[in-house]
């Protein structure tokens, strides 16, 4: 038996103190929060595949045939009674516009961000950081209405056509994924110690050497994660893409002819087709390539993030 | 300490006046009825123009609208998650629907006509050359009395009721080369004032001077032609309903088929009305014409 005291102390000493019950409050938010957010994506990605895959389930469209079949018009039946639901035209306008503006846009880039933190801090800080970020702020719509009323009159007066096309794509996307690149190439300049460049200026380097044989090879995994980070971005830019690349679901020719990628067929056909349906569910498979394009890029992000570390 | 619970008590008292108060607005705007109308971008101008006279005239009653497209407007009406699916096209022409379980409301007529570049030089086309342009026949304009310049065409986007219609009444039913897409027709007489040698085709009300409409086979794209069928490519537009429409959708409806909104609101958003038409056109293309009208 015990007495009453001891009995009060041992109910004073089990309960949880004020600073006890705070944390298990926190905890229980953050989880909270934390299982929320992988729940969304555990749908949005189940959501997707589930629709995406119908198309070669209760559609029996043939996989291979979705891949490199060079005719999109879900509405229409070919010769052998099989829907024309050939992706290969988008898949490669898509690939096409995001590498060429990759490969546009990364010299600025690296210049730009050369400039900024090596050439000259000071004007790089007050100028040219308030630019970039200004240019991260515009809205895609934007950049589209400028592509239509400015790229595609200059580029069929010079190129002729009719001006929509890859090019005046590759254009819009350079500008829209540049201060993409250019602030995270900043950041890898930024991480590369600065005994580094101390130790190759005192063995005589010049600063161009130091900056072109030392720093950009230090700083390469973070160069590169920068530039694959940008086309991540252009891959899956809709809007200003839709308005200038003439959305022509046709194997791209030339770069002035009209051509399509995934997202502005998505964006212009799902209005006008209805839930459940083959046309819908084509666009759903569209849809399904896009994500998994997008956790591609992701991985190969990561993959060069950990090579980096290794060195 | 006792501060505290007074600041839980007064937040506690909030969330219940809240509470009462967000119960109470349910209450009444259940009372005040609303209804939804979802679907075609070409009807959009119309069903909103005509929602707002309407909830004007009574007070306390809602009409949404909002586009989103054909399919769009005839998936939800299908499931039933809107009162009312707005479409440019009889709901059997679209795939996957069944349009046994709709019914279908004509409030207006739309006509739609080929434009071109005005640098062109072509004002009249017959069938034929319209047909062979349109799939890629005709690769220049002087093939066709026109000037020396490239084709270009400029499609709406597959599924679009505009260009369902113009394929199956302009073109008898030939499918258009694969060509440049465009999915609002603003944009589609923007791209064809500007781009040399562009072809494409509007509904009547897009018609400005910054393009030229084409006549076919000598007749021109008027609207008396229309209502005589002369001018072949023209369509309804629908409101369409699950089963037959109740309460606020029934007089919603009727009200946009009065004659107070079909004199007014549809002749001034360039539309036709279907009782000015002389003929009428099944689902399956079929004329008939009306008698005494």
């Amino acid at each position: 038996m015990k007495t009453k005291t001891t009995q009060q102390l041992e109910q004073q000493l089990k309960r949880h103190s004020k600073a006890a019950k705070l944390e298990i409050w926190g905890r229980t938010i953050s989880l909270t929060a934390l299982l929320l957010i992988v729940a969304v994506v555990v749908a949005i990605i189940g959501f997707v595949a589930s629709k995406g895959i119908a198309t070669f389930t209760s559609n029996h469209v043939n996989l291979w045939d979705f891949l490199t079949g060079k005719s999109w018009n879900p509405n229409i039946t070919d010769a052998n009674g099989k829907p024309e639901v050939g992706a290969l035209p988008m898949i490669v306008g898509s690939f096409l516009i995001t590498i060429l503006s990759a490969i546009v846009a990364t010299p600025f880039a690296i210049g730009t961000a050369v400039f900024m933190n090596e050439i000259s801090p000071n004007k790089g800080a007050k100028i040219l950081q308030p630019v970039t970020e200004l240019l991260v702020g515009i809205p895609s719509v934007v950049y589209g209405f400028i592509g239509l009323s400015v790229v595609v009159p200059t580029t069929r007066a010079i190129f002729g056509g009719s001006g929509f096309g890859i090019l005046s794509g590759t254009c819009v996307l350079f500008v829209m994924i540049l201060p993409t690149v250019t602030s995270m190439s900043a950041d890898a300049l930024k991480s590369v110690p600065r005994y580094y460049r101390e130790a190759s200026l005192a063995l005589g380097a010049t600063q161009w050497q130091t900056i072109y044989k030392v720093v950009l090879r230090a700083a390469t995994p973070g160069l590169m994660t920068a530039v694959v980070f940008g086309m991540a971005r252009a891959f899956g830019e809709a809007l200003a893409v839709q308005m200038v690349i003439g959305n022509a679901a046709l194997m791209p020719n030339s770069l002035v002819s009209p051509s399509s990628t995934l997202t502005s067929v998505l964006t212009t056909g799902i209005g006008n087709t209805v839930m459940g349906s083959l046309q819908n569910n084509a666009l759903w498979s569209l849809a399904l390539v896009l994500l998994l394009m997008s956790l591609v890029f992701n991985l190969i992000i990561r993959l060069i993030g950990r090579k980096g570390r290794l060195q | 300490m006792s501060k505290k619970r007074w600041w839980q008590g007064l937040g506690l008292l909030i969330v219940v006046v809240l509470g009462v108060y967000a119960y109470q607005t349910r209450q009444v705007s259940h009372a005040g009825e609303s209804i939804t109308a979802v679907g075609s971008t070409a009807l959009q101008p119309l069903v909103e123009a005509a929602g707002e006279q309407y909830t004007g005239e009574h007070l306390g009653t809602f009409i949404n609208v909002q586009g989103g497209g054909t399919g769009t407007g005839l998936s939800q009406i299908q499931e039933g998650a809107v009162q009312i699916g707005n479409s440019d096209l009889f709901a059997g022409e679209q795939k996957g629907i069944q349009a046994a379980d709709l019914v279908d409301h004509r409030v207006a007529v739309v006509g739609i006509t080929p434009i071109v570049n005005r640098k062109v030089g072509v004002t009249n086309l017959s069938t034929a050359q319209l047909i062979r342009v349109f799939t890629g026949k005709v690769t220049n304009w002087k093939q066709v009395g026109g000037a020396d310049l490239p084709v270009v065409l400029i499609n709406r986007a597959q599924g679009s009721g505009t260009r369902a219609t113009f394929e199956q009444f302009g073109l008898a039913k030939h499918r258009s080369k694969t060509a440049q897409e465009q999915d609002s027709s603003g944009m589609v007489r923007s791209i064809v004032a500007t781009t040399p040698g562009a072809i494409s085709y509007v509904a009547f009300s897009y018609v400005d001077k910054t393009v030229q409409d084409l006549s076919l086979d000598n007749v021109s794209p008027t609207e008396d032609n229309v209502t005589t069928n002369r001018w072949k490519i023209w369509s309804y537009e629908h409101l369409y309903t699950k089963g037959q429409p109740t309460g606020l959708t029934k007089k919603f409806i009727a009200y946009v088929e009065s004659p107070a909104v079909q004199k007014t609101l549809v002749r001034q958003l360039g539309y036709l009305s279907p009782s000015q038409m002389t003929v009428e056109r099944d689902a399956a293309g079929k004329i008939t014409p009306l008698g005494g009208a």
